[in-house]
């Protein structure tokens, strides 16, 4: 594949088994006393957090340590950033400070790409999250939590329910989940699905009861209040009366259906309590899973020239 | 006063003959043309058009020197065959006033490359507002007669009325920026099937759309005069299309980037796509195409915006909207328009000269190549081509979407009241 991870569409079939293979491997390590590898020693790996995101930082944080990698905060409160220093000038700030990767999260759609692609920088970049666009180390890890509960993705139904007009986390699972045969079904208001969306690897419904009882995993997606105001919905009740995944809904599911959702969580708005602490809910464990399948990512990204990822593709 | 004899050009593209310019005018006609004393230009092989004349053009001066001025811009204009060029109103401070527009006019006058023809802001600070001093832009010595708030919409629906009324009593024209602003919060690009993916603010052809019925309903409601700037939909083309179908005066023009580019080229990210109105698809780009063609579209026009690097290195959402356009717009309108055999150079020099003159009731310019015409007149080699290299542009900004790209057709000569402003390629 790519030197980059951009967006998950940059993975083949392939790349994405060799990544949740892989993290499978690492993740056997958790369960040993010392948890380090000596892979990346001498590496450096940047973590540029232009949004707080403690939760994606400290997941890629730890995996980089795990891997024996020096790691760079470089967060964009308290830094040069704050003050309006352009994405270039940091990225020449990393690249004199030698990173061999940068792990990117912009609220700008596509700043990874410029990142990776305007010659500023000589190393690999990772997106944790641009904008509204993609989060595609997200949707690898849950995939790799799908896969551990339920197997194998093919042909397995997965219904994506909320705000998928203003979610990266849906678009990089839409893309992945396809790429390794499963059949996505997005659910939501039509005011919060894209213009365009006719056009993506999945199916779109607005009725999430009809969807429900088809499905093997059914992820929620969290809803901000706030899009109430700009007329997306009428009101938080309303929303969650016609797409919240209450203990009625949860009931319709298949029994060996799983219920996932990348947090931070609205108890009570799109997901209820019971739902969220059932143990068919895979929410906590997709944290762990993270630090797993962001270390695979690095680990493939950055272990030598014959990057076990795949072939090297240089960028101009 | 130099003159200039033309051996063997093409005019419009037409049998090969003798131009000569003298004393400003074009003098003689004919074949076997002699002069003494006339500078000869071999123009075997070279088409004579009568100098192109851009309804719109950001020269950035005043405020905004950083980059690009009357002088460089109208550097440009020459350069790429033009003879007159509207500088828009939106600098820092706002040609809102006698006094700006006089101002550029001037410095227009004073370098001599391109006549500038000042357009004036139809309102205070193109804040929306408040109408500006219209009448005062009109009778000073620029005189004005195109209005416009380009980069804003006059979306007002009542101020836009009184506008296209008021401009009336000294033929004015509102030349207006599509863009209904509710439905435009946001927009980073066309929305559809590329926004979609790219996760960028989705900027709808009905925001474009929406406005352009409306001013046309409003024109022919007050019996004014309308010209819609850079239409860049399938369904604009079809509105405008159907006003004129109902003898309504309003008047349309496209830029060259829009009648190439396309949204797709979005998915780089590379701010150097960043406009407004967006890139649109292909869908799109085919319908300008034809209706330019078929003259619905009146005219081309360049929206040259010229911004400085620091402006488009930086990520998508962060970076500043606009294209350069002067130099390389009648080679892109040669590749989508002449090559493809959608249109004449005869219908070259009315959609880049003849008409936009006509709405910019420029006088002087626009005029059919004939003995005792004003001697504005372009030399182009067709059959010429030329590879875009950002830095050997005459502007003072770089951000052209065509570096590395290889177009037909160079400007030979530009000539401007008989003065050769441009000369083998190269500013006289
Ligand atoms: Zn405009």
């Amino acid at each position: 594949m790519k030197r980059h991870l951009l967006s998950a569409a940059d993975l083949s079939r392939d790349d994405a088994l060799l990544i949740l293979d892989t993290a499978e491997e690492l993740a056997r390590l958790a369960d040993r006393p010392i948890k380090k590898l000596p892979t990346l020693r001498g590496r450096t790996v940047v973590n540029l957090f232009y949004e707080d995101s403690t939760r994606t930082r400290t997941s890629f944080e730890a995996a980089a340590k795990r891997l024996s990698a020096d790691v760079i905060n470089f967060a964009a409160k308290g830094s040069s950033v704050s003050k309006g220093e352009s994405l270039k000038d940091t990225a020449l700030t990393l690249e004199a400070m030698g990173a061999d990767a940068v792990v990117v999260r912009h609220h700008a759609s596509g700043a990874p790409h410029r990142l990776a692609n305007s010659g500023w920088i000589r190393g690999s970049v990772v997106n944790a999250g641009d904008g509204t666009h993609e989060h595609p180390t997200q949707a690898l890890l849950d995939a790799f939590t799908m896969r551990r509960r339920l197997g194998s993705f093919d042909g397995r139904r997965v219904t994506i329910v909320g705000d998928i007009l203003h979610s990266r986390v849906a678009r990089s699972n839409v893309r992945l989940l396809h790429t390794l045969g499963a059949q996505v079904t997005l659910v939501a208001p039509p005011t919060l699905l894209p213009v365009g969306v006719a056009t993506w690897p999945c199916a779109v419904s607005y009725d999430l009861d009809a969807e429900l009882p088809k499905s093997d995993v059914v992820m929620m997606l969290r809803v901000q209040h706030e899009r109430m105001n700009a007329a997306f919905f009428p009101s938080a009740r309303e929303y969650s009366r016609r797409y919240g995944l209450d203990g009625l809904r949860f009931a319709a599911m298949p029994e060996h259906a799983i219920v996932m959702h990348p947090g931070p969580m609205n108890r009570g708005m799109e997901i209820a309590a019971e739902v969220a602490d059932s143990p068919r809910s895979t929410i906590v464990e997709q944290v762990t899973n993270g630090v797993s399948v962001r270390m695979a990512v690095l680990y493939l990204l950055l272990s030598g020239s014959e990057s076990a990822i795949g072939s090297t593709e240089e960028t101009s | 006063m130099s003159s200039y004899l033309l051996r063997g050009v093409r005019p419009l593209g037409g049998e090969p003959t003798d131009l000569l310019l003298a004393d400003g005018r074009i003098s003689e006609i004919g074949c076997g043309l002699s002069a003494t004393g006339a500078h000869v230009v071999d123009a075997d092989g070279l088409i004579a058009l009568p100098g192109l004349v851009d309804l719109h053009t950001h020269l950035r001066e005043p405020g905004r020197e950083d980059a690009e001025t009357v002088e460089t811009g109208t550097q440009a204009a020459a350069l790429g065959g033009f003879t007159a060029v509207h500088a828009m109103a939106n600098t820092s401070p706002v040609a809102d006033t006698a006094g700006v527009v006089e101002q550029v006019w001037r410095l227009g006058q004073q370098y001599g490359h391109a006549d500038v023809r000042p357009v004036g802001a139809v309102t205070v600070g193109i804040a929306g507002e408040q109408l500006a001093e219209l009448g005062a832009m009109a009778d000073c010595p620029a005189g004005v007669r195109v209005f416009s708030d380009d980069g804003h919409c006059v979306s007002d629906a009542v101020l836009m009325r009184r506008a296209l009324e008021y401009v009336k009593a000294f033929d004015g024209v509102i030349a207006q920026h599509a863009q209904e602003p509710r439905l435009t919060e946001g927009a980073q690009m066309n929305e559809g099937e590329m926004s979609a993916v790219l996760g960028l603010g989705g900027w709808p052809a009905v925001a474009e759309e929406a406005i352009i019925a409306r001013d046309c309903l409003l024109a022919a409601h007050v019996g004014s005069r309308l010209h819609v700037c850079h239409v860049s939909t399938a369904g604009s083309v079809e509105l405008i299309r159907w006003a004129k179908s109902k003898g309504w005066d309003v008047t349309a023009e496209v830029t060259p980037h829009h009648l190439l580019l396309t949204d797709e080229l979005v998915a780089s990210y590379d701010p150097i796509y960043k406009v407004n109105p967006p890139l649109r698809t292909a869908a799109d780009v085919e319908a300008l195409r034809a209706g330019l063609a078929d003259g619905t579209i009146d005219a081309v026009a360049t929206d040259h915006a010229p911004h400085p690097d620091e402006a488009k290195d930086c990520e998508w959402a962060a970076a500043a909207m606009g294209m350069l356009g002067l130099q390389t717009a009648l080679s892109v309108v040669q590749q989508v328009m002449v090559d493809t055999g959608l249109m004449s150079w005869a219908e070259v020099a009315d959609r880049m000269s003849t008409r936009p003159a006509r709405i910019g009731r420029v006088d002087g310019h626009g005029r059919a190549l004939e003995v005792g015409a004003p001697a504005n007149v372009t030399l182009i080699d067709p059959s010429a081509s030329w590879t875009v290299e950002p830095h050997a542009l005459a502007s003072k900004s770089r951000n052209t979407p065509y570096r590395t790209m290889t177009l037909p057709g160079t400007v030979y000569a530009t000539f401007l009241r008989g003065n050769a402003t441009v000369l083998d390629g190269k500013l006289a």
